[in-house]
């Protein structure tokens, strides 16, 4: 008897299989769910631009809709890797264009995308819905006004956070008066003032229009004409928040605010003056989302407003709210999931010193549901970590950045070991991990034995010796991204766990003690990783103990890549060649 | 689960002590690192380096003046010297440099005497930070009357050079500032040019500016503005030029041949 369900019935089934990870799964099962789960995939993830060809991703889901892309390693958001490194989004537009013309959405992350690469989609899609683009570089507002013109059918253009060779607001103006699917719409990043009427008309037109996220240069004045234009706005990124208005211009906007009924997210709110705070107080308890992290709202007001926003899930703000804030936030906000405190100064020196780990406590002990912190603080304790990870076990991402360098517990002393221990023997499901402060190979250890889960774990100025790695490496079973910087191992733990890697998407190192010679050894002993030394001149010329500045190693079915620029060395396949720029042909 | 690689070679990787000093003056202090070989090149160049690394991403201190003898400095190196010099873009040139900065300050509570600033760190991104600079500048403006002093920041690109590196012009006060700080940023590209043609290669870069380099051989400072169009760095009054600058380019004389005279129009047009 034939056990097989047949593929029509198989395809019903996977139709039900939404999450990418269990997609990957079901395709492991057999040669023929393989089969159906690839031909009815439609969304496809690619972590890392580099680890397989855009060629073969096209071939396995030829009924790709929306393709997500991400390109250079996480620390490249900190300037640690030179520009012109890579990621490329050109090779697979074009293939895309030549074997997937159906698709309908693309989403890079920390990729260049030129103006080519725009016009490619503009003219190659014709079904072409979303673009978001999130720190992505290398285009200007000329590729925009190609998006905007082509895509008929365009619902969503997203820029987050991206840098734009802005040429003026003209862009937006492109848009054609046929257009009128627009969902979202976010230029934030851009500094160019848009023509208000152009923008305005573009709104009216836009019946299910539920995100806009403006830039700074538009004013007040203009987001209330636009607010009156979108009462039904789910999300909204202001403009500027400082323009002088006159009493009645104040009580119209105060009034237009009250109408936005649906609005769950807040954000932009730049150079807000502290007299306007109050036009926000109709919509905060609807808001589940409030980023005020470019708002430089200092502590009383941030209380008045956080003290109404109950329904809070998510909270982005400056270390400018302080302890006190913080402890608004834990007494107003219990449905909070997500708090990131970002540094209003640019150093230790500028960092506000009102702001302590007593704040971050507060809300781990009031938030039953905080599962996600981001926290840049200028010191910390291990009372203070004990006491969060004993109330909040249920945390996913800790990513406590305590600013100054080795900097221990400041009430003992001590190094934060037995604090980041306690974080990771209690939060059993803790997926993402930034450590800081001083912190010795013991941390490391504690780290290996209960860190179980862990996926991604970020690292900077910590351990002493290789133990560390060796601790982490044979010890995070879930390990997938590893990032360390300026911490002071060398080759043996690397090469004694060089297997490991094979099982993580990427590991960056820099700043550390890894030799060239154990580069080389690497890449001849393991030909699905490819292993790139980031460094200005050829690596050859030194010996091959001396370490090397950077390294980014990170598996692949594509080998060697063949876009590198002079300052990235891979260590040729054929000793003959020794080491190149350039892949093998 | 862990994996031995037979061929390792033993000699080049150490074992580790339990506890170790902390020490990342760059590459030969670590662990497991054959040091024989770097030391002594690295302790003579890294009291050389110190100074010559506090060129760093736009914040060059105000005392730039001692930039003509360092100059001297920065001549022909092996190229050990060169490494622990490292010529990534701008950013990474305090790397090295100011992890001594960083381990002077974790010592004591005083503040140091130059601002240390390691790259990448704290971990902000560069839109939140060039953000933040921009809305001190704002504040400013409204509180002083007097014009930001937010981060103007340009990306600065040479022919011929593998990166670009990026200059805040708020912290430069004049075009000759500009300049010299330009000329040791790209000295390494231009050297290559220089020993072409000269003899004693450390002779001629302590007389070298960028300026002769420009008008002498083959560079010419480009910059280009608000409206897109590149012109000739020096044309406009400075304040001008911060204001309208976007990008700054380091170009072959021979690209540049075309701009002059339209450049020379625009300004005055724009008179």
């Amino acid at each position: 008897m034939d056990l097989r369900l047949p593929s029509k019935v198989l395809e019903h089934i996977f139709s039900f299989v939404d999450s990418n990870e269990d997609r990957n799964s079901v395709s492991l099962v057999c040669k023929s769910w393989f089969e159906t789960e690839r031909l009815t995939r439609k969304r496809v993830f690619v972590r890392n631009c580099y680890a397989v060809t855009p060629a073969a991703v096209a071939r396995r889901f030829p009924g790709m809709r929306s393709l997500t892309l991400k390109g250079k390693p996480h620390f490249a958001d900190y300037n640690l890797v030179p520009d012109g490194w890579g990621g490329y989004a050109w090779p697979w537009i074009e293939a895309m264009a030549e074997k997937s013309p159906s698709l309908e959405e693309l989403r890079l992350k920390r990729m260049v995308v030129t103006d080519e690469c725009l016009e490619k989609i503009a003219a190659s899609f014709k079904d072409f819905k979303v673009l978001v683009l999130t720190s992505c570089e290398g285009f200007s507002t000329d590729g925009l006004a190609a998006i905007a013109v082509a895509c008929r059918n365009l619902t969503e253009l997203e820029l987050r956070e991206c840098i734009v060779e802005d040429l003026g607001g003209d862009w937006l103006s492109y848009f054609p008066e046929t257009l009128t699917s627009l969902v979202s719409l976010d230029f934030s990043c851009l500094d160019s003032e848009v023509k208000l009427s152009d923008l305005e008309r573009l709104v009216s037109r836009s019946p299910n229009l539920k995100s806009l996220k403006l830039n700074r240069a538009v004013s007040l004045d203009a987001l209330g004409s636009l607010l009156r234009l979108a009462p039904q706005l789910v999300e909204l990124g202001t403009g500027s928040f400082s323009d002088k208005l006159d009493q009645e211009a104040v009580s119209k906007l105060a009034q237009v605010f009250t109408e936005l009924k649906e609005l769950k997210s807040l954000s932009g709110l730049w150079d807000v003056l502290p007299e306007y705070i109050p036009l926000l107080y109709s919509v905060c308890p609807g808001l589940t989302s409030l980023n005020l992290s470019y708002a430089t709202v200092q502590m009383p007001d941030l209380v008045e407003l956080l003290s109404r926003c109950s329904n809070l899930q998510k909270l982005w703000v400056m270390d400018l709210i302080e302890d006190k804030g913080l402890e608004a936030v834990a007494s107003s906000c219990k449905e909070l999931r997500e708090l990131r405190v970002f540094p209003s100064g640019a150093d230790v020196d500028e960092t506000n010193v009102a702001m302590t780990e007593q704040g971050l406590v507060s809300v781990s002990e009031a938030c039953p549901n905080l599962e996600s912190v981001l926290y840049f603080c200028a010191q910390f304790t291990n009372a203070a970590l004990a006491t969060i990870a004993k109330t909040r076990p249920n945390l996913k991402c800790f990513r406590l950045c305590v600013i100054e360098p080795f900097a221990p517990d400041h009430k003992t002393h001590q190094p934060l070991d037995e604090g980041f221990k306690a974080i990771v023997e209690s939060c059993k499901d803790l997926q993402r991990l930034s450590v800081s402060g001083l912190l010795t190979d013991k941390a490391f250890e504690y780290i290996g034995t209960h860190g179980k889960k862990l996926r991604m774990l970020s690292i900077a100025f910590a351990g002493d010796s290789d133990l560390m790695l060796h601790h982490l490496l044979s010890g995070c079973e879930s390990l997938n991204k590893l990032e360390i910087r300026d911490c002071p191992f060398g080759d043996t733990a690397l090469l004694e766990n060089a297997a490991k890697l094979e099982t993580m998407r990427s590991l960056w190192m820099s700043s550390c003690g890894v030799s060239f010679g154990a580069c080389k050894l690497m890449s001849e002993k393991m030909p699905k990783l490819n292993v790139e030394v980031i460094d200005e001149h050829t690596p050859e010329t030194r010996p091959d103990s001396s370490a090397v500045e950077k390294i980014y190693i990170y598996r692949t079915l594509a080998g060697p890549r063949l876009d590198m620029p002079e300052f990235v060395w891979t260590i040729h396949k054929n000793p003959e060649i020794g080491v190149s720029h350039l892949a093998i042909e | 689960m862990s994996y031995r690689l037979e061929s390792v070679d033993k000699e080049g990787l150490g074992t580790s002590p339990g506890l170790k000093e902390r020490n990342y003056f760059g590459l030969s202090d670590c662990s497991s690192v054959d040091s024989s070989t770097i030391p002594s090149a690295d302790k003579k160049s890294s009291s050389l380096n110190f100074k010559a690394t506090e060129l760093r991403l736009g914040l060059p201190d105000s005392q730039s003046p001692q930039r003509e003898t360092d100059f001297g400095l920065l001549s022909p190196r092996t190229p050990d010297e060169k490494l622990l010099f490292p010529l990534l873009p701008c950013k990474d040139h305090s790397a090295s440099g100011n992890k001594r900065g960083y381990l002077a300050k974790s010592g004591s509570n005083n503040a140091p005497a130059a601002k240390a600033q390691v790259v990448g760190w704290p971990p902000i991104r560069s839109f939140r930070k060039n953000t933040m600079a921009s809305s001190t500048s704002k504040n400013t403006n409204e509180v002083d009357g007097k014009p930001g002093l937010g981060a103007l920041f340009v990306k600065v690109s040479m022919d011929g050079a593998p990166y670009l590196r990026k200059v805040d012009l708020g912290t430069y006060t004049c075009y000759q500032h500009l300049s010299s700080a330009l000329e040791k940023m790209f000295s390494c590209f231009t050297l290559g040019q220089c020993g072409l043609h000269g003899a004693h290669g450390k002779e001629r870069m302590s007389e070298v500016k960028l300026k002769d380099l420009l008008h002498g051989s083959e560079f010419v400072l480009t910059y280009e503005d608000k409206d897109g169009d590149w012109m000739l760095v020096g044309d406009v009054p400075w304040e001008i030029f911060t204001e309208t600058c976007r990008k700054l380019k380091i170009m072959k004389g021979s690209d540049s041949i075309g701009l002059a005279p339209s450049a020379v129009e625009k300004s005055k047009n724009k008179d």
